[in-house]
Parts: structure tokens; sequence; C-alpha cells
């Protein structure tokens, strides 16, 4: 890295938390003394207006909550249909497995694989390490695996996509509504909601369990 | 000192990973005490890595316009539509807003993205003081829009689960469309690895 030197005393040190309350801002490094944020609030960085921090308005039994109701929709997206199309009386309709499989036979693989990933495996890999997670903090407790769920929960985050298969849902039945009879079903219905139930739990930051969940402890649940 | 401290100004690092704040070590392979991953001021290779991934995105980025991305077949018609004759089509036949949101979504946001990380990579080398506020909201704004460019995929894919109406009307996936989500992953992968605080990195600080 260009124009940075460290000046190397002669032990080296391990890195050590520092024990008073700061927060380095991600996007432009600036240190800032950390203050309790009332009910709304968002810091911003003075220096770059990156957000620092957002006051967390929902528990750990709402986001709990909010986890379990997207699990549950989650498997009525995938089970029911999403749409239908018919032709001269004849109708098929898809399901999401059945959009990878059909990718996958029409050799467009990493088509298949990306689907796969970002609609059915990440998401759903989000929603159990969430809630495993969230389930031990109602105790106080850290989950097993915490520190290695965190982390991945961490790498997780930009790679989910249920969003946009929605609109991509949306653009392809217009394209169909030229041709063919298009008839929405169940499933493109428990999507929107899945969509809307994602972006509100991509808001929640799970960062704050590092601190409201002290390792090797016991303590009374924190709210 | 400025009024705005940084990290490294105060002997201060900051877990990318966890966000825990901790005293800066001249160790190379520094893990975070709180989280265990790796501990550093700046990306690794930030430079080198995002040049790299938005290189490799554009190269693909060019089979996947050129290339039809869409095969659409009725009663022996065959015709390919490429990623900017589908949002025609949608133009023509009547649904110009959503014709925006595709070409948006293949088009605009991906252009952007070469353009924007480019535009960051070469300031931020340079240490250029101008417009540093513009350019990290430019860089949270290529992060925020990156994925969007699946759509045209997820398009491609349901259409071709739907269509299966025999020798009357099918749909199949063309290459154009594995490069096409080939281009969005590593775009999305190029900002990741750029580090903002290069940004603020420059010779001089502004406040």
């Amino acid at each position: 890295m260009a124009g940075m030197s460290v000046p190397s005393p002669a032990i080296e040190q391990a890195p050590a938390p520092v024990p008073a309350p700061l927060l380095i801002c991600e996007h432009c490094d600036t240190v800032y003394r950390r203050r309790p944020l009332a009910c709304g609030e968002t810091a911003r960085c003075a220096r770059c207006d990156a957000v620092l921090e957002r006051h967390q308005r929902l528990g750990t039994n709402a986001m709990l909550a909010l986890i379990l109701t997207a699990m549950l929709v989650f498997v009525e997206a995938n089970v029911w249909p999403i749409v239908t199309l018919g032709l001269n009386g004849e109708k098929v309709a898809t399901t999401l497995w059945g959009m990878i499989l059909a990718m996958w036979h029409e050799d467009a693989k990493v088509v298949s694989v990306l689907a796969a990933a970002t609609l059915f495996f990440f998401p759903l890999a989000k929603m159990i390490g969430m809630g495993w997670l969230l389930l031990f903090a109602r105790k106080g407790q850290r989950a097993p695996g915490f520190r290695s769920l965190m982390v991945g929960l961490h790498y997780l985050h930009p790679w989910t996509m249920s969003e946009v298969f929605v609109l991509g849902v949306l653009v392809s039945i217009v394209k169909a509504h030229l041709y063919f009879e298009i008839s929405p079903d169940p499933g493109i219905f428990a999507y929107a909601a899945l969509a809307v139930l994602i972006t509100i739990f991509a808001g929640v930051d799970l960062r704050q369990l590092w601190e409201t969940l002290p390792e090797h402890a016991t303590t009374e649940p924190t709210e | 000192m400025s009024a705005l401290p940084r990290a490294h100004e105060l002997g201060l690092i900051g877990c990318h990973v966890c966000g825990l704040v901790c005293r800066d070590t001249p160790m190379d392979d520094a893990a975070c005490p709180r989280c265990g991953s790796a501990l550093h001021r700046r990306k690794t290779a930030s430079y080198a890595r995002t040049w790299a991934l938005l290189i490799a995105g554009f190269l693909l980025y060019i089979p996947a316009n050129v290339l039809p991305i869409m095969r659409t077949a009725s009663l022996g018609d065959v015709d390919d539509n490429t990623i900017i004759s589908g949002v025609m089509e949608l133009w023509n036949k009547g649904s110009p807003d959503l014709a925006v949101i595709v070409f948006t979504a293949s088009i605009l946001v991906p252009m952007t993205k070469f353009f924007v990380l480019t535009t960051l990579l070469v300031s931020a080398r340079r240490g250029s003081n101008w417009a540093r506020p513009q350019r990290a909201k430019l860089y949270r704004l290529v992060e925020f829009i990156g994925y969007w460019s699946m759509l045209d995929v997820f398009v491609v894919a349901l259409l071709t689960a739907l269509v299966q109406f025999g020798i009357f009307s099918l749909v199949a996936p063309l290459p154009g469309v594995i490069f096409f989500g080939l281009t969005v992953v590593l775009t999305m992968l190029a900002s990741m690895s750029f580090d903002p605080r290069l940004i603020w990195d420059g010779r001089t600080d502004d406040d």
C-alpha cells in the first residue's frame, strides 16, 4: 500500500482491542467516539457521509419472529408454482426449481448454478444462520459456531437476490403476455412477500451481537 | 491532527469483518481477536484485484452483448434475441416502462459500474483531492445497484422453463446469457475488492 509505513518496534505485539467505545467508519477509516443512538437515529460519517450505525428498532424476539415468517414464506415460494402459461389450451407452470433444472438441461449450467445459489441456497443459509444465532441470543448466549457464522453471514450478505427475481418474474410476465395467456400463481406472491421480508432484515445489523453477547457468557438476556 | 482523525493517525485498526477497533500492530498476519478474520489497514491488493476483475468483467461483457442471450422458436420460425433487441421488443410491443427497467439493469448499470470503478481506481491511485465526498457516494451507489443486473438472466431462465409448448413455441438460453451472468458476478467481486478508504488516502488531507 502506497504511503503507509508503520514503525516496527522491537517486540511484535498481537493486536489488542481498544477498551474505549470507539467506532471506525468502514468507508474512510475515520475514528469516532461512540454514543448511544436514540430511537430512529442514524449516525453518519462527517467525512464521507456513509452510515456508521443505525438504532436497532427491532429486539431479538422481533427479529427472530421475522426470520421465522421469512422461512415459512420461503417454503411457500419454493413449493408453489410461480406463473402458468397457456397456449391453445395447453398449460405450463413452473417453480423456482423447475427453472433451475430447465437451465441445467439446456446447457446453461453456469446460470443454473447462479440461480440456485442466489435464489435458494444463499437465502436459505442466511435465514437458518440468523435464526440459529438469534435463538441463542434470546437467552443471552452465543450460539455454537457463533464466530464462524457471524463471519460467514458477513460474506454472504451481498449474494442473495430474491428481490431481483421478483422483478424478473414481472418482466417475464409482460414479455410472455404478448403471445400466451398468463396467470400468476401463489408462488409469486410468496416471493414478493419474501422480498419485502428480506429487505427488512437486510437492515438488521447483526454486528451488535458481538457486543450484546460477551464471550463465555451466561448472563441475563440482553435486550 | 485534524478534527476527524483517521485510524492510522491514532495507531488504530478496524476489523473489516466485525468492526472491532484494535491497536495497530506491525505484525503481517495479525488476526482480529474477536472474529478471527485477517486484520489489515486496507483490503489486500485492492488495486490489482479490482483492476483484474473489472477488466475480466468488461471482456465478458462484450460477448454478452454481441451474442444472442435467448432463442424463441415457434412453428419453425426461429428468432435469436440479444440484450438490446430484447429491450427494443419490449419497447415496441407496448411496455416502454419495463423496457426502461431492463435497459437500466442490463446496460446502464454495468456501464456505470465499469465507468465509476475505473474513475475511482485512477483517481485514488493518483491521490487526487478532487470531489472526494462525491466519489465516496459513487462507490456506495455502485455497491448498491450491482446485483440488479442479474434481472435479464432470471428473465431468460424463467421464460426457458415456462415456454415449453413443443413445436408451437419454445424458448432456449443461448451463450450470451452465460457471459452476462459471469459479467455481473465479476463486477460485483470487483466492487467488493475496491477499498473505499483509498479514496481518502491522498497526499494531502483536505480537512
